[in-house]
């Protein structure tokens, strides 16, 4: 794909919500086919900093972005960056489980569509493939005109992973995927985690440490807008460079 | 004066309070009912009226009623529910969309005999449309307007939030997220402000007093820019303009225009119940 294997790279990026800034120089570089977790108490700018990956910050008035941002060594921010292909690059799972008022089926072909990536006969085909990427063929493959809605929360936010996965993305941002689940739930998800990162970037912003802790491969600590210390989790959880860092993991504050 | 005493008091007015609303309703209804059910026939319903207008049927007045009905709400609607659109999904705050929605406001409490004036001096007058049922279309079209705005407003504000986050995430365009995830879903809300505004274009009589409504007309209109008769101006000639016309005739006309006007708002109630129990989200 892109220079040696780095998915994203962020060089001394700024972020402003009109006079307050909410990310501060911020230099990453998450690695592709891995999963990489945001940490850090509330209002630390991680969730921020997912949604400059996709540009959903854009969607707020008054903000504005300085420094770069590269995916698949495209800058995102440059004047003609194309939007709609970043986001189809670019999937997004939320923190709530927010599929369409649609059927399972028509949740899936929802991206498809606005692209026009496909033609109509290949739809259930793909459907297949996205529902068996997320371990729910077996579950709604006879219940695929039933209504989303009617789902379990788990499955609900399964299929709101399903339903990127036909736009063929090279990363996915996920915004505390499971703070809507139970425990069991958010193990299955995890799980699901380790499956799709062969396959795509992950990038999950956490609330949990345990989950950062079990499910990524990198993590990165924010406080107040900075990137704090960013490395392998197995050395973030265990020796910290930073004393912040260490407070945080060890619960002292946060 | 005991507690209980006093309660029993005070549910008893409120209890006639409430009776007298409802009172002159039944009222009206079993009045018009009682004296114009009567008249009521297939004849009455499908035939021209014979004998300077005091017998035969009022077919041409419901079929022009029918024909300026569809005509407004042709015009009222696509233009209601894309200024609606806009408001909701395009515009900020600011002063032009306050202006806007200012305007809408006070549309709505205009007089319908200044939206007559108004299509008499646009549509009859300057863009020489003649009294006709173009005109009298279009001016019960921007009559109703503002229901239309302000319940497809309302309907589209009423789709959740993260349609359209979860849309644009995706990738859509605004136009494609408004267009497949949003309009969908307010689609039941706009329908019912529309079916509303049809009642109270149905049923109005100085808009089209002077913008296209005929006293008598022997035939059928053959185009829009035709005068058609029509069910409130009829209803209205009829019971003060020509003597000698029988009473269950005018009861029944207006036993007619009720009960049409009352359907059309029966299914937007209907329409509308159905939309909150489908929602879920």
């Amino acid at each position: 794909m892109s220079m040696s294997g780095i998915a994203i790279a962020t060089q001394r990026l700024d972020l402003f919500y009109g006079d307050f800034q909410a990310l501060t120089a911020v230099d990453l570089q998450v690695p592709e086919r891995e999963v990489t977790a945001l940490i850090g108490p509330s209002g630390c700018g991680k969730s921020t900093l997912l949604r400059v990956f996709n540009r959903m910050n854009d969607l707020i008035d008054g903000v504005r972005v300085s420094g770069q941002v590269l995916i698949g060594g495209k800058d995102i921010y440059a004047v003609d960056a194309d939007l709609l292909r970043l986001r189809e690059k670019v999937g997004m799972v939320f923190q709530r489980p927010n599929p369409f008022p649609l059927s399972v089926f028509e949740n899936i072909t929802f991206g498809l569509a606005v692209h026009q990536l496909a033609p109509r006969r290949e739809y259930d085909m793909i459907v297949e493939k996205a529902l068996r990427s997320v371990l729910l063929w077996d579950d709604l493959k006879d219940k695929l005109q039933r209504s989303a809605l009617g789902l379990s929360l788990e499955q609900q936010q399964r299929l709101c992973i399903a339903r990127v996965l036909p736009l063929k993305p090279q990363v996915l941002l996920m915004d505390e995927p499971c703070s809507a689940l139970d425990p069991i739930a958010t193990l299955h998800i995890e799980e699901l985690m380790q499956k799709l990162k062969q396959e795509y970037t992950i990038v999950i912003v956490t609330h949990n440490m345990q989950q950062a802790a079990r499910a990524s491969d990198r993590t990165g600590f924010m406080y107040l807008g900075k990137l704090v210390e960013f490395g392998l989790t197995a050395k973030i959880f265990t020796q910290p460079a930073q004393e912040l860092t260490e407070n945080y993991i060890s619960g002292r504050f946060g | 004066m005991s507690a209980r005493l006093a309660q029993k008091i005070a549910f008893t007015i409120l209890l006639l309070a409430t009776l007298l609303v409802v009172l002159p309703v039944i009222f009206i209804l079993g009045i018009i009912v009682a004296k114009g059910a009567s008249a009521i026939s297939w004849e009455f319903l499908f035939s021209m009226p014979r004998d300077g207008m005091t017998a035969g049927g009022i077919f041409p007045a419901v079929l022009g009623t029918l024909y300026l009905v569809l005509g407004a709400v042709l015009f009222a609607v696509p233009l209601g529910v894309l200024a609606a659109v806009y408001l909701v999904e395009y515009s900020s705050d600011n002063w032009f969309s306050r202006l806007v929605k200012l305007a809408i406001v006070n549309l709505a409490g205009v007089p319908s005999v200044v939206y007559g004036l108004f299509g008499l001096g646009i549509f009859v007058t300057f863009f020489r449309f003649g009294a006709s049922i173009l005109s009298g279309s279009l001016t019960l079209g921007i009559m109703i307007l503002p229901v239309i705005i302000t319940s497809a407003r309302e309907a589209l504000e009423s789709v959740p939030r993260h349609f359209r986050t979860v849309s644009l995430s995706l990738g859509a365009s605004r136009w494609q997220t408004i267009r497949h995830s949003v309009l969908p879903h307010a689609l039941p809300g706009i329908l019912t402000g529309m079916i509303l505004g049809l009642g109270r274009a149905a049923g109005e009589t100085a808009p089209i007093l002077f913008t296209v409504a005929a006293f008598y007309l022997p035939r059928l209109p053959q185009s829009v820019f035709d005068q058609t008769m029509a069910l409130p101006y009829h209803l209205y000639v009829i019971s003060t303009q020509v003597p000698g016309i029988a009473e269950n005739v005018r009861y029944g006309t207006a036993l007619v225009l009720l009960t049409l006007v009352l359907l059309l708002n029966l299914a937007a109630i209907v329409l509308r119940s159905r939309f909150r129990r489908k929602k879920k989200w």
